[in-house]
């Protein structure tokens, strides 16, 4: 029973139920975050709407591109939450205490990666609503919400290591606005066709864009390339080998 | 039986100032020992390297006969910490935070649960229900914490500054709670800028300063070699400071801003009828005499000699820091 593996699960699992405690007592918090990639998509849709260069149903462009973005925002969302719980008191206590040290990191993975599940299932059901529909198979359809989910935890590990190295919250606003040229960076709204060619270059370079390019292949919606399901799987792990490993060195070193 | 703690010659350093310059420590188990100096004397790290949260770059750290460096998870199940912030999850409940402590502390859910509800009940929040530890009032906040040292009955608890920032009457709360875990066999490390609470919970007493140990003792033994009493008298007219210093008994010390006086005395009493002749019959007016308690910036001043005392730094403590009797 008392094997450390069985320590680092009870460990994870308790600092999970930490998280989902933090929730339960403060719903508005995980409305809030709910609410807003729905208001970016709703805005993008009917408000702005057009997408550029693109062919065919535009929303069935849109969603796609609003589902990659809500995981790429999930970077901040991540920071924060990291960066204000190092300046916490109680971390000296986890840390003083003989619990599986990664266990505060596994919590906070666990939590964030189901709020950006609930994420991607109420903003699939917005879209729904809005017109959009999924054009392939069930197994595409879940196969994309998983691509979804692996760019989410890339950044996710970002997001730590970032709230390692900056470690104090008025660093988080820096990233707040820098994650949104990012993210903006992207296919996400716009065929990359459409805009100036330096600039479709870098945008068919950001890691997000093959996500969504995968993404909107599986839904069979306009937009989708095949050739990018490698790109959308090999681009999360490549940034996962190079962000989880100093983020979990720097956390077992953590001394303020 | 080994010392619950054996600290040797550690070093810390933090740019180019060391935090602990060679700070050498042993406390017997089942003892309560301060660690008592101003702010930046190096308390803080110390506590820090002994509950295994920082590394010293030199020296050796034994804590309940185990190496905090190389066996911190056999420390880590021997200690608990109070340390100078709350280290507990503001957001959730007492109930919460002591029953999800005990899980980390690998007690299992069932004795977590027990665990958590005696906890309360013995530190008095037993009716706080649900209710966020981010209402709390300073006191009831510092019990928790101390209830969350406590889950597994540790053999050295660590108090960084238990009372610092609380009123008296929170003060009188923690005191208490210490008081009653005594005797239980825990030993206690407590580090404070108060000497009169180290002077009430002590069994010894190592005054730090600059990172190293200046004087070890029992309260009575550090308060012998402080000389007593002093007595202060500020004149009226500055320029009688010389006159007044030469009337007072030997030892005395001159403050021009303030006017002030400054000497040891022996006898209370006697010092001050003294005092008072002295300065009539040599025409001294005086605007204020009085006898009192030395304050911690004498100790100090008194344990590591004049030139090395650094005022700017300590002159907040005076107020609060006199020795009871």
């Amino acid at each position: 029973m008392s094997t450390p593996m069985s320590w680092a699960v009870a460990d994870s699992w308790t600092m999970t139920r930490r998280e989902l405690a933090h929730w339960a007592r403060q719903p508005t918090q995980i409305v809030v975050g709910l609410v807003f990639p729905v208001m970016l998509l709703l805005m993008f849709g009917f408000l702005i709407g057009g997408g550029k260069g693109v062919e065919g149903e535009y929303v069935d462009y849109l969603v796609p591109g609003m589902l990659a973005l809500t995981m790429a925002f999930g970077l901040e969302a991540t920071m924060l939450a990291v960066t204000q719980d190092l300046n916490k008191g109680v971390i000296d206590r986890f840390r003083s205490m003989p619990m599986v040290n990664g266990a505060v990191l596994v919590g906070r993975s666990a939590a964030d990666m189901l709020q950006s599940a609930a994420a991607l299932v109420v903003m699939t059901g917005v879209g729904y609503v809005i017109g959009w529909r999924p054009h392939g198979s069930t197994g595409a359809l879940l196969g994309a919400l998983g691509l979804l989910l692996l760019f989410r935890f890339a950044m996710l590990w970002i997001g730590i290591h970032l709230a390692m190295v900056a470690g104090k919250p008025e660093l988080v606003q820096a990233v707040q606005i820098l994650v949104w040229p990012v993210g903006f960076l992207s296919n996400a709204l716009a065929e990359p066709g459409s805009m100036p060619g330096w600039l479709g270059t870098v945008v068919e370079w950001n890691p997000m864009s093959h996500t969504a390019t995968a993404v909107r292949d599986l839904f069979g919606g306009p937009g989708g390339e095949p050739g990018h399901l490698w790109a959308a799987v090999l681009w999360p792990l490549a940034l996962l080998a190079v962000f989880f490993p100093p983020a979990v060195r720097k956390f077992a070193a953590l001394s303020r | 039986m080994t010392d619950a703690i054996i600290v040797e010659g550690t070093r810390k350093r933090y740019g180019d100032k060391w935090a602990l310059d060679g700070l050498d420590l042993t406390v017997a188990r089942g003892t309560v020992h301060g660690l008592l100096g101003p702010n930046g004397a190096g308390k803080t790290t110390a506590v820090r390297a002994m509950t295994t949260l920082l590394r010293v770059d030199e020296g050796r750290v034994e804590v309940a006969g185990y190496d905090v460096r190389r066996q911190a998870d056999e420390v880590r199940r021997r200690i608990g910490l109070l340390g100078q912030h709350a280290a507990v999850d503001e957001e959730l409940g007492g109930w919460q935070n002591l029953e999800m402590f005990g899980r980390l502390h690998h007690l299992g859910a069932r004795r977590a649960r027990v665990r958590a509800g005696e906890l309360l009940e013995r530190f008095g929040l037993a009716g706080t229900g649900r209710k966020a530890v981010r209402q709390y009032s300073g006191g009831m906040r510092r019990r928790l914490d101390l209830a969350a040292s406590l889950i597994t009955d540790p053999e050295v608890l660590f108090l960084d500054e238990p009372t610092t920032g609380l009123d008296p009457r929170g003060r009188a709360e923690v005191w208490g709670a210490v008081r009653s875990l005594v005797g239980g066999g825990t030993t206690v490390l407590l580090t404070t800028q108060y000497l009169e609470e180290a002077d009430q919970l002590a069994d010894r007493i190592s005054v730090v300063d600059r990172g190293r140990v200046v004087a070890e003792g029992t309260a009575d033994e550090l308060k012998a070699r402080l000389g007593g009493d002093r007595i202060d008298v500020v004149v009226r007219d500055g320029a009688q400071l010389g006159v007044a210093a030469r009337l007072l008994p030997d030892g005395a010390t001159v403050d021009k801003d303030r006017r002030l006086v400054s000497a040891p005395v022996a006898d209370r009493m006697a010092a001050l009828t003294e005092a008072v002749r002295a300065l009539q019959e040599a025409g001294v007016e005086a605007e204020d005499i009085a006898v009192r308690r030395p304050t911690l910036d004498e100790v100090f001043l008194h344990l590591t000699g004049p030139g090395q005392k650094d005022t700017a730094e300590r002159g907040h403590m005076a107020d609060r820091s006199e020795v009871t009797a």
